[in-house]
C-alpha cells in the first residue's frame, strides 16, 4: 500500500433502491431506506426526503441521533397519495399522470390531514407539500400552542439567538396570538443536577433531554411529571441529574429550558467567536467548538463527527477549559542566570536550597540561542527528552528530530482512568497514538522513564528536556533533577518541574495554537487556534522548529501546513496526507 | 315493541345469579370454550385446510362483530392484522379501563359476570395463539379488580385457565393489572405503555401499531370487555346465527349506558340498530321519557367524546330500498337507529354507546365547560396541540361561565379546537375537540349570548376588559 493514511474509506455504494416522490411539486428520487438514529437502514421518512429535496421541515422533537418521539407536531405536512381504484390499480388523470388524492380528515373531508414528517415513511408516488397553505396553517397552529404558555422572556434567556422557538416563530408563526387567558406558571431555575438548571416554563416538552439521557447515556433519571399542560421535566425524586453527559441536553434543548450553570448569563451567544477544536481530556478526541470572545474562552460545545463522538461530548471534557485563562499561566521566557547554583524559580518563593534564585526574564531569541549552543556541545547520549502525549503530532515529530540528532532517549507519560460505555476512553491523553506513531514513545508508554531516571542517577544523562509534564510526579524527584547540568522545560502552568527549570519556555494551550492529534482509534484530526496565547507564550511547534533548525541544521518550516506535510512525508503512518486535505472531521490512519 | 335483547347480560341481573364460577357453570358457562377447543379443521373448496383456530378467527370475522370500546372496528379484521410470522409472543389485552364519561357497561359484566369475560378471553387467546393475556382495569374499579382476580383463581383451580386447559394441552395465563386513574390509559397504546410500567403516553402510529409492535414490542390484540364477551356467543351460536342479531354491518347486541335527564337512566342491552334513539329515551322499556314538563334539548350519543346532536335535527342516512339500492333518506334525530353506521351518517358516533340526554334546563355553555375541564385534566400532555389546546379551551370556558365572557369566544373556541383535531398523536385530540366543535356549532347563540351579556355588564360597570381579571379556579392551580 502506498499510502497508509486514507480518508474515510468509501466502498463502492451498493445499488440503492429508490422511490420517486414529489416535494412541493418537484419530482425527486430518493433512497427507499435511510439510516435511522442508530445508523440502521429504515424506510426513508418524509422529513429525510424533504431534506434531500432541500425543503426545510421545521421540527422540535426530531433529532437525527435520537429515537423518534413525534410529540411536537411541528413537522406536520400536508400530503397526497396516488389514488387507487377498487381493483387496486392506479387511477390516472386525463393526461396519463397518476391521480393524487390529497389526504383529508376522514370525518371532515374538507380539511387536509397532515402527517408528521419525522415519523411517516414515504411511499412511491407520494406527494409532500411542505410549503402549502394547509401545511403553513398547521405550523402556525402548533407555534401558537407552544407560545401560549411560554414566558417569552427572550431578553434574559441564554438561548436567545440559538432558540428554535424564536427562530420558527419569526419564520412560521403569526404576528399575534389569540390567547387571552392566564398563562400556566411552572417552576423556574429548578436545580436538576450539579451542572444543569431547568426553566420549566420555557420547556416545550419535546423530550429530547429524556430520550438522550435514557437512550444514549442509558440513564433513566429524567422523566415527565404531572399531566397535560402542567407537564414538567423532572429528575427522579430523590436523585439528581448528574451523569457525565448532562450538558449535552443543554445543546439539544431547542429552547432555553435547560441551561448550563457554567455558561448561564455569561455571554450572549452571538458575540462568541467559534473555532473548531478538539477535546484534550481523553484519547477519544471529541470534536468541539470553542466559543470565545476577546481571547477569553466561554464555552466548549461538541462539534458533530460521526467517526468520533457523534454530536456529543462528556461534561468533564466540556468544562475542562478554565485553566486556559488561569492567572498563574506561564507567560515569560525565563532563564536561570549563568553561574547561579540555585534552581530557578519563576515565582518569588525561595528555592529548595534556600538561596534566593536569580531568575531573569529573557527573550525567545536569547533563550533559544543559549539552548542551541548548549545542545550543540553535549556529547551524544547525554540528553533525554520527556515529551507529553498531550502534545500535537507536529511537536512530537520535532522533538523526535531533536532526539535523533542528540541520540536522546525519549518517552512520554501515560495517563489512565476508567472508560465508560459511551465516549470516555481509559486513556486520558489526547494523543497517545500520535506519540507512538511519531516515535516519541514505544508501544508501552512510559517504559523508558525509569531508564532515563537511572541515566541521570548514574551521571550519564546530563541534560533533560521536558515538555508539558511534571516529571517530579513520575520518578524524577527534585534531588534527581538537581543532578542535571541543564533542565529545559516547556509548560503552560507552573508545577514542581517548572520551578526547577534552567530554561523555562512558556507554551500554549491547544486552544491557542494549531496542530493535529491521533485518537485512540486512529483518527487523525486537526484543530485551529481559538484565542491568542498569553504574554510571551508561543506555540510549541513554532519554537521547536526554530530549535530543531538551529541544532540540526535541517530546514525549518514556518507554517504548520508545511510542517505537517513534511511530517506526513517522514512518518509512515501519515504518508500521503496533506494538511489542507484533512477535513474538519479528520481522517483515519492505520495504527 | 322495542325491547332489550339480553345476550351478554342474560343472567347478570337474574335473581340469585352470582358472579362465582359455580353459578356461571350452572348456567352453561365454559361450554363455549369446550366447543371452541373441539372445533374441527375446515376443508376449503380449494383443498386447503383451515386450522381450528383459523376457523374461530374466521367465525369472528364473519359474525361482523365490531369493537365495543369506541371505534367500532371489526374485531375479526383486527385479529387478522396480527403479525403471526414475527416469532415473537402474541399478547391479548382486555381493555377494562372504562373511563369515557357516561359509560358504565363494562363494569356490569366485570361485577356480575366476570367468568363470561374470562371465557371469551381464553377462547380469543387460543384462537390467536396467545399464551399470556392481561386485563387492564381502571384504578377506580378496586372491587372489579378483586372480583376478576378471584374469578381467575377459580378458573385456574377448575382447569379452565393455566397449564393444560381442560386436558387439551393448551396453556393460557392471565393477569389483572390495575391502572392508576387516568382516562388516557384507555387509549390502547397508552394502555400498553402503562402496562409496561411507563407513563401512559400513547404511541405514534406508524410505526407502533399494536398488531405488530404492541406490548413489549410484540404483536398485541387490544379489545374491549364487551367485545371479548361476544366471542363466546359467536362460538356458541355460530357466526351466521349471531349475525342475524342486530342489523347488517351492525350485528349483535350492545349494552347502552343511558344517563342524563331521563326518568329511567341505566344500562340496556339492545340488538344493534333495532332500537332508535327516540325509543331509548322515551320508551317505557328504556329511558321512560324526560322528566315531567321538560323538552329534549340535546343528546350526546356515544360517550362524552362524540359530537352532540340537537333536538329536532334531521340527517341524511343511507337506506337500502326494497330494490336493494342504497338511497339517502331524511331521518329525524329520534328516529336514528342506534347503531354504528347511522350515528356516523349523522356526523357523530356511537363510541362507547353511552347516551347522555339533556333537557331544556341544561345550560350548554356550562355543560361544555364541565366536559372541557375533564379533558384538560386528562390530556396526557405528550403532544403540543392537545396539551396546550385542551387547557386553553377549558380556561376560555371557565372564563365564559364565570362572568368574563366575550361574544367572540364562540369562534375563539372553534379556532382552538380546529388546531387540535387531526393533529395529535392519539384520538384524544378529537375527543377533546369534538365536544367543543359540536356544542358551538349547534348552540352558538347560547355561547354568543353569554359572552355578549358579560361584555355589556363589563361595559356598564366601567370595568376594563376581562383579560387580566382575576378568575378563581382554573388557572390558579392545577385542575
Ligand atoms: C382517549 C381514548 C380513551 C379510550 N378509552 C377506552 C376505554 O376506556 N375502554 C375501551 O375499551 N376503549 C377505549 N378506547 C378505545 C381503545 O383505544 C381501543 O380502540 C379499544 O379498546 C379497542 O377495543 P375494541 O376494538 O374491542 O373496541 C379509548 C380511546 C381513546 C382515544
Ligand atoms: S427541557 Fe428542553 S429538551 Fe427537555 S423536553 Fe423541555 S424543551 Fe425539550
Ligand atoms: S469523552 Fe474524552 S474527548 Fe470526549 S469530551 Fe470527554 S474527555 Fe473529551
Ligand atoms: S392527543 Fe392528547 S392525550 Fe393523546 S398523546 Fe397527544 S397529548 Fe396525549
Ligand atoms: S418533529 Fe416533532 S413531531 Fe415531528
Amino acid at each position: 500500500m502506498s499510502t497508509a493514511a486514507t480518508t474515510e474509506t468509501k466502498p463502492a455504494p451498493p445499488p440503492v433502491d429508490t422511490i420517486k416522490i414529489k416535494v412541493d411539486g418537484r419530482e425527486i428520487e430518493v433512497p427507499k431506506m435511510m439510516p435511522d438514529w442508530q445508523g440502521n437502514l429504515q424506510p426513508t421518512t418524509m422529513l429525510q426526503a424533504c431534506q434531500l429535496a432541500a425543503k426545510e421541515v421545521p421540527h422540535y422533537c426530531y433529532h437525527p441521533k435520537l429515537p423518534i418521539a413525534g410529540n411536537c407536531r411541528m413537522c406536520l405536512v400536508e400530503f397526497g397519495l396516488p389514488a387507487m381504484g377498487p381493483d387496486r390499480k392506479l387511477l390516472l388523470n386525463e393526461d396519463g399522470t397518476p391521480k393524487i388524492t390529497k389526504q383529508v380528515l376522514p370525518y371532515e373531508p374538507q380539511t387536509p390531514r397532515g402527517a408528521i414528517a419525522c415519523a411517516t415513511p414515504i411511499s412511491p408516488g407520494m406527494e409532500i407539500y411542505p410549503s402549502s397553505p394547509a401545511t403553513k396553517q398547521m405550523r402556525e397552529g402548533i407555534l401558537e400552542s407552544l407560545l401560549i404558555n411560554h414566558p417569552l422572556d427572550c431578553p434574559i434567556c441564554d438561548q436567545a439567538g440559538e432558540c428554535k422557538l424564536q427562530e420558527y416563530s419569526v419564520e412560521h408563526g403569526q404576528a399575534t396570538s389569540r390567547f387571552v387567558e392566564a398563562k400556566v406558571h411552572k417552576p423556574k431555575a429548578v436545580d436538576l443536577g450539579p451542572r444543569i438548571l431547568l426553566d420549566d416554563e420555557r420547556c416545550i416538552l419535546c423530550t429530547r433531554c429524556i430520550r438522550f439521557t435514557k437512550d444514549i447515556v442509558g440513564d433513566d433519571k429524567l422523566g415527565v411529571v404531572n399531566r397535560g399542560s402542567y407537564n414538567s421535566i423532572a429528575a427522579f425524586p430523590g436523585t439528581t441529574f448528574d451523569n457525565n453527559y448532562t450538558l449535552n441536553t443543554v445543546d439539544i434543548c431547542p429552547v432555553g429550558a435547560l441551561t448550563s450553570k457554567d455558561f448561564r448569563f455569561q455571554m450572549r451567544v452571538w458575540f462568541l467567536k467559534e473555532s473548531k477544536s478538539l477535546c484534550t481530556s481523553c484519547g477519544t478526541g471529541c470534536n468541539l467548538t470553542v466559543g470565545s470572545r476577546e481571547d477569553k474562552i466561554y464555552r466548549f460545545e461538541p462539534r458533530e463527527n460521526n467517526a468520533v463522538n457523534g454530536p456529543w461530548m462528556c461534561d468533564a471534557g466540556r468544562l475542562n477549559y478554565k485553566w486556559v485563562g488561569r492567572a498563574d499561566r506561564l507567560t515569560e521566557v525565563l532563564v536561570q542566570d549563568v553561574g547561579q547554583a540555585s534552581r530557578l524559580s519563576h515565582s518569588s518563593e525561595k528555592s529548595k536550597t534556600g538561596a534566593t534564585p536569580v531568575l531573569r526574564k529573557t527573550t525567545w531569541t536569547a533563550a533559544l540561542s543559549e539552548i542551541t549552543e548548549k545542545l550543540k556541545k553535549v556529547p551524544a547520549g547525554s540528553v533525554a527528552i520527556v515529551g507529553s502525549a498531550r502534545q500535537t503530532n507536529e511537536e512530537l515529530f520535532l522533538l523526535g528530530k531533536l532526539a535523533k540528532k542528540l541520540g536522546a532517549l525519549t518517552d512520554s507519560v501515560p495517563r489512565e482512568g476508567e472508560a465508560d460505555k459511551l465516549l470516555v476512553s481509559a486513556d486520558r491523553n489526547p494523543n497517545s497514538t500520535g506519540a507512538r506513531l511519531t516515535g516519541l514513545c514505544f508501544t508501552e508508554m512510559g517504559i523508558h522513564l525509569p531508564k532515563i531516571a537511572d541515566g541521570i542517577k548514574a551521571g550519564k544523562i546530563k541534560t533533560l528536556i521536558v515538555f508539558g509534564e511534571d516529571v517530579t510526579k513520575h520518578g524524577f524527584g527534585p534531588d534527581l533533577l538537581g543532578r542535571l547540568d541543564t533542565l529545559i522545560v516547556s509548560d503552560i502552568l507552573p508545577n514542581a518541574t517548572t520551578r526547577l527549570a534552567h530554561y523555562l519556555l512558556p507554551g500554549c494551550a491547544h486552544a491557542e495554537k494549531r496542530g493535529t492529534f491521533v485518537n485512540v482509534k486512529g483518527r487523525l484530526q486537526k484543530f485551529i487556534k481559538a484565542v491568542e496565547p498569553k504574554g510571551d507564550a508561543r506555540p510549541e511547534w513554532e519554537f521547536l522548529h526554530e530549535l530543531v533548525h538551529h541544532v540540526t541544521g535541517h530546514n525549518g518550516f514556518v507554517s504548520i501546513e508545511g510542517l505537517f506535510n513534511q511530517m506526513a512525508h517522514e512518518v509512515p503512518a501519515f504518508h500521503g496526507l496533506e494538511w489542507a486535505k484533512i477535513g474538519d472531521t479528520g481522517v483515519t490512519v492505520q495504527i | 315493541m322495542p325491547q332489550e335483547h339480553r345476550l351478554i347480560l342474560k343472567h347478570a341481573d337474574s335473581p340469585g345469579y352470582t358472579n362465582d364460577l359455580e353459578c356461571y357453570v350452572r348456567h352453561g358457562g365454559y361450554e363455549a370454550l369446550k366447543k371452541a377447543l373441539a372445533t374441527a379443521p375446515r376443508e376449503l373448496a380449494d383443498g386447503k385446510k383451515m386450522s381450528p383456530q383459523e376457523v374461530i378467527r374466521d367465525e369472528v370475522l364473519k359474525s361482523g362483530l365490531r369493537g365495543r370500546g369506541g371505534a367500532g372496528f371489526s374485531a375479526g379484521l383486527k385479529w387478522s392484522f396480527v403479525d403471526r410470522k414475527s416469532g415473537k409472543p402474541i399478547y391479548l389485552i382486555c381493555n377494562a379501563d372504562e373511563s369515557e364519561p357516561g359509560t358504565f357497561k363494562d363494569r356490569q359484566i366485570i361485577h356480575k359476570d366476570p367468568h363470561q369475560l374470562i371465557e371469551g378471553m381464553i377462547i380469543s387467546c387460543w384462537a390467536n395463539d396467545v399464551k399470556l393475556a392481561y386485563i387492564y382495569i381502571r384504578g377506580e374499579f378496586p372491587e372489579g379488580a378483586r372480583i376478576l382476580n378471584r374469578a381467575l383463581k377459580e378458573a385456574r383451580a377448575k382447569g379452565f385457565l393455566g397449564k393444560n386447559i381442560l386436558g387439551t394441552g393448551l396453556d393460557v395465563e392471565m393477569h389483572v393489572h390495575r391502572g392508576a386513574g387516568a382516562y388516557i390509559c384507555g387509549e390502547e397504546t397508552g394502555l400498553i405503555e402503562s402496562l409496561e410500567g411507563k407513563r401512559p403516553y400513547p404511541r405514534i402510529k406508524p410505526p407502533y401499531f399494536p398488531a405488530v409492535l404492541g406490548l413489549y414490542m410484540c404483536p398485541t390484540i387490544v379489545n374491549n370487555v364487551e367485545t371479548l364477551c361476544h366471542v363466546n356467543h359467536i362460538v356458541t351460536m355460530g357466526s351466521a346465527e349471531y349475525a342475524k342479531l342486530g342489523t347488517p354491518n351492525n350485528t349483535g347486541t350492545r349494552i347502552v349506558s343511558l344517563s342524563g335527564q331521563v326518568k329511567r337512566p341505566g344500562y340496556y342491552e339492545i340488538e344493534v340498530g333495532k332500537v332508535t334513539l327516540g325509543e331509548l329515551i322515551h320508551h317505557e322499556n328504556f329511558g321512560g321519557g324526560l322528566r315531567d314538563g321538560r323538552q329534549l334539548k340535546a343528546i350526546i350519543p356515544g360517550g362524552s367524546s362524540s359530537k352532540i346532536l340537537k333536538a329536532g335535527e334531521v340527517f341524511k342516512v343511507n337506506r337500502k330500498g326494497p330494490d336493494g339500492q342504497m338511497t339517502k333518506v331524511d331521518v329525524a334525530l329520534l328516529d336514528l337507529p342506534y347503531d354504528f353506521d347511522s350515528l356516523q351518517a349523522a356526523g357523530t358516533m356511537s363510541g362507547s354507546s353511552a347516551i347522555i340526554v339533556m333537557d331544556d334546563s341544561t345550560d350548554m355553555v356550562e355543560a361544555l365547560a364541565n366536559l372541557s375541564e375533564f379533558y384538560a385534566h386528562e390530556s396526557c400532555g405528550q403532544c403540543t396541540p392537545c396539551r396546550e389546546g385542551s387547557l386553553w379551551m377549558a380556561k376560555a370556558l371557565h372564563r365564559l361561565t364565570h362572568g368574563h365572557g366575550r361574544k367572540q369566544d364562540a369562534d375563539y373556541l372553534v379556532g382552538i379546537a380546529k388546531n387540535i383535531q387531526g393533529r395529535t398523536i392519539c384520538a384524544f385530540g378529537e375527543a377533546c375537540a369534538w365536544p367543543v366543535l359540536s356544542f358551538v356549532a349547534k348552540f352558538k347563540s347560547e355561547f354568543e349570548a353569554k359572552g355578549a351579556a358579560d361584555e355589556a355588564r363589563a361595559k356598564s360597570s366601567g370595568s376594563m376588559h376581562q383579560r387580566s381579571s382575576p378568575i378563581a379556579g382554573l388557572h390558579a392551580g392545577k385542575i
